[in-house]
């Protein structure tokens, strides 16, 4: 599509349990500057192919190339080190913030590394030294920024789990950006979100791929906001891909029509 | 009343049944030891039962009354048992006069908690009670500091007061220092002694084999006990909850067994005896001085008294603590405090932010372990005696139920608790063996009225917004 190769490239991914193989030799690339979706009926490995790129399972089969500053291979990285050094940032289907802690601290806690650099690993920030100090206020700075994105200033203050749904959703994804990714991933962010919600959510995601410029991928069961904020998709059935292409493709492709109508149209239930 | 009393008289009398069937062999016999030829001998204690069995009808009774929303009848009862309790009345026990004067308080205070929850729950929906109630935290904590360091000079300081002050303050600095492994970081540590272990043989092994002082090795035995920690924390720190807990509670018999089995390093159960104690600019706090050395009571050209010693100890036992409270404080608003508390929260979501839980959990092992370690080497200058048995499993679990009755995460909380549940014991220590019971009425009365810790607000480590109408972070 573009001449500037892929910001990710999975390549033969394949994850097995057991007997169960949940993802069958899948590849797929997403470029930078565009939100790739992943889409498929309940149990077709989406979740799965995301917990591979994030580092919480390590695949059986594959390679899955991270472009930033240098080459990053995921499947050899730790689980933290892979949002640490490669900067890939996930939401996850069930919300999971800090909740006892308040908005902004939870936002502060995802430039940790960044803090911790500038705290001289607390030794610094102990003595109460000018360079802390000026970190912290910078990160401060950055968290209100994102807070004004999402609309949450008034409530930096309160517990994050105290807010509503749809702020907390919100909230998860600024908290995620705040760790300045290459690759932001949301597994599912319309979940429960009302129409309104999902609107301002659609404009949120576009906002963070045209100003930020970084990748995004996109896991969705919501066809609303996949047809309409996606630039490329990827159709997953039973651990394989189906189809991929721009979203008006594939939404005529045959082979997906008889996933989604083939598995019965109740099954989605988020 | 009217139609309900009979039903609350049968209940009041059900459970005087119940106590009298259950009393009768635990109260009223008694086997006494009547020489070796003729062996155990029966003694009846049928009063005293007849006594706790009266009072428990009564107490049931003003209890259900105080359920029962009949508000008079109740008081009165409370009234009647807290008097008698108090009277010089002879009942046949002291216990007993503590045991119906208690029940008397607590059906009162069960009368009139219902009305002091609404008033207090109707002061935190105004904003200035809201602000009262963090202001007077932090009032509450300035106020104790005060009163702690004044306590020597003035007339309550006695001998007596001084020994219960450096026990208390050294639950405070246990507390504190746990508080940074459980309240903040959320790692269950049941064997949290261990590291006192390690702090209270490093100065006793170092000053009675080396010749060492108390303050060279004060920061030796930290950096020993923050060792062990890294060296434990390492394998298991992968454990979560309650996989975690069982791990550290068997670390923490390790270590005692070992100081028990390897009698060449530690002189086994005989334990290391005649530790120096602590010196306040090379001069000792004792009625002569050692060759070569002088006396504190000689270098300030007073009188020599037992208790410039205790206070001595008091002193350093406060500023250890203070130190560790202010080192929790501070960490608690760094990168690393927070990454500890997300930690406890999830720590899933902190390994997809990048923050690597190992090391994040292996400094709250180590720091907390640390300042065990500095309390234990103050312990053992202050006993100049140490052995196993100091090091066992209930302290671990004293020491934890002072963080969690406290509040977890809550510094003044510990405080709070560390004198509910050491100075309580020790103030009614002329019940003798029946001493126990105040200290797990203390912990019931925790859990009954303050479910989450005596404190259980949390401040945040920091606001974007000022608090409203002022105050200051």
């Amino acid at each position: 599509m573009t001449a500037t190769s892929p910001l990710i490239d999975v390549e033969r991914l394949t994850m097995r349990f057991g007997g169960l193989v949940a993802i069958d030799d899948v590849s797929f690339s997403a470029q930078p500057r565009e939100i790739t979706a992943i889409i498929g009926p309940n149990g077709a490995g989406k979740t799965t192919v995301f917990n591979c790129i994030t580092g919480f399972y390590k695949p059986t089969v594959g390679r899955l190339t991270l472009r930033g500053d240098r080459e990053y291979l995921l499947e050899r990285m730790l689980g933290h080190e892979i949002g640490q050094q490669a900067r890939v940032a996930r939401t996850f289907q069930n919300i999971r913030l800090f909740p006892g802690m308040t908005v902004l601290e939870n936002l502060l806690v995802a430039q940790h590394n960044k803090l911790m650099r500038a705290s001289g690993m607390s030794v610094f920030g102990m003595l109460g030294l000018k360079r802390y100090q000026r970190a912290e206020a910078a990160a401060i700075e950055m968290a209100r920024a994102w807070l004004e994105r999402i609309g949450l200033v008034a409530d930096a203050d309160r517990e994050a789990g105290e807010l509503p749904y749809g702020a907390q959703r919100r909230l998860e994804i600024a908290r995620a950006m705040c760790t300045e990714p290459r690759l932001l991933c949301l597994d599912e962010p319309a979940a429960g979100l009302n129409p309104r919600e999902s609107a301002a959510l659609n404009q949120l995601l576009v906002s963070i791929r045209d100003r930020e410029g970084i990748g995004v991928l996109l896991i969705e069961h919501d066809m609303s906001v996949v047809m309409r904020i996606s630039d490329h998709v990827v159709v997953l059935d039973y651990g394989r891909k189906i189809a991929e292409g721009p979203p008006a493709d594939v939404r005529r492709d045959p082979a997906v029509i008889r996933a989604y109508l083939g598995t019965s149209e109740g099954s989605h239930d988020g | 009343m009217g139609p309900r009393l009979p039903m609350l008289l049968k209940d009041a009398a059900l459970t005087a049944f119940v106590a009298a069937a259950l009393g009768l062999f635990i109260v009223g016999f008694r086997t006494v030891d009547v020489g070796s030829t003729k062996g155990l001998a029966f003694d009846y204690q049928f009063v005293d039962l007849a006594v706790a069995v009266v009072a428990i009808f009564v107490g049931r009774l003003g209890l259900s009354f105080a359920a029962d929303g009949q508000r008079w009848p109740a008081l009165v009862l409370g009234t009647v048992l807290g008097v008698i309790g108090a009277s010089p009345v002879r009942l046949p026990s002291s216990f007993l006069h503590w045991f119906v004067g208690l029940a008397g308080l607590l059906i009162i205070a069960r009368t009139l908690w219902p009305s002091a929850e609404q008033a207090i729950d109707q002061a935190k929906r105004f904003p200035q009670g809201r602000r009262f109630g963090v202001a007077g935290v932090r009032w509450l904590a300035w106020i104790l500091l005060a009163a702690a360091v004044i306590l020597p000079v003035t007339p309550l300081g006695d001998q007596k007061t001084m020994d219960l002050g450096v026990l208390i303050l050294t639950y405070v600095m246990l507390g504190w220092g746990l508080n940074i492994v459980v309240g903040l970081a959320g790692l269950l540590d049941l064997g949290y002694v261990a590291f006192y272990a390690v702090g209270a043989y490093s100065y006793a092994l170092l000053s009675t084999q080396w010749g060492l002082g108390f303050w060279a090795v004060l920061p030796l035995a930290g950096a020993f006990a923050a060792t062990f920690g890294l060296v434990l924390g390492f394998p298991v720190l992968r454990l979560r909850g309650d996989y975690l807990a069982i791990v550290t509670l068997g670390f923490g018999e390790i270590i005692r067994l070992v100081l028990i089995n390897w009698v060449d390093l530690t002189n086994g159960p005989a334990g290391i005896g005649s530790i120096p104690g602590p010196t306040l600019f090379g001069a000792v706090f004792a009625e002569k001085a050692p060759p070569g050395g002088v006396t504190f009571a000689q270098m300030m050209g007073v009188p020599f008294s037992g208790t410039q010693r205790l206070v001595f100890l008091y002193y350093i036992i406060l500023g250890l603590a203070l130190i560790t409270n202010l080192f929790a404080l501070r960490l608690r608003r760094l990168p690393v405090g927070r990454a500890w508390e997300a930690l406890r929260e999830d720590e899933t979501a902190c390994r997809a932010l990048g923050i690597n839980p190992t090391n994040t959990k292996l400094t709250a092992f180590a720091i907390g372990a640390m300042f065990a370690g500095f309390a234990g080497s103050f312990f053992a200058a202050k006993q100049r005696f140490v052995s196993p048995e100091s090091f066992v499993f209930i302290e671990s679990a004293i020491i934890l139920s002072i963080v969690v009755l406290g509040g977890m995460g809550s510094q003044i909380g510990v405080v709070l608790a560390a004198v509910l549940l050491i100075g309580l014991p020790e103030w009614f220590r002329d019940l003798g063996t029946y001493r126990m019971l105040a200290f797990g009425l203390a912990m019931v009365l925790i859990m009954v009225f303050r479910p989450r810790g005596l404190i259980a607000h949390r401040e945040p480590s920091v606001r974007l917004h000022a608090r409203a109408g002022g105050g200051g972070g």
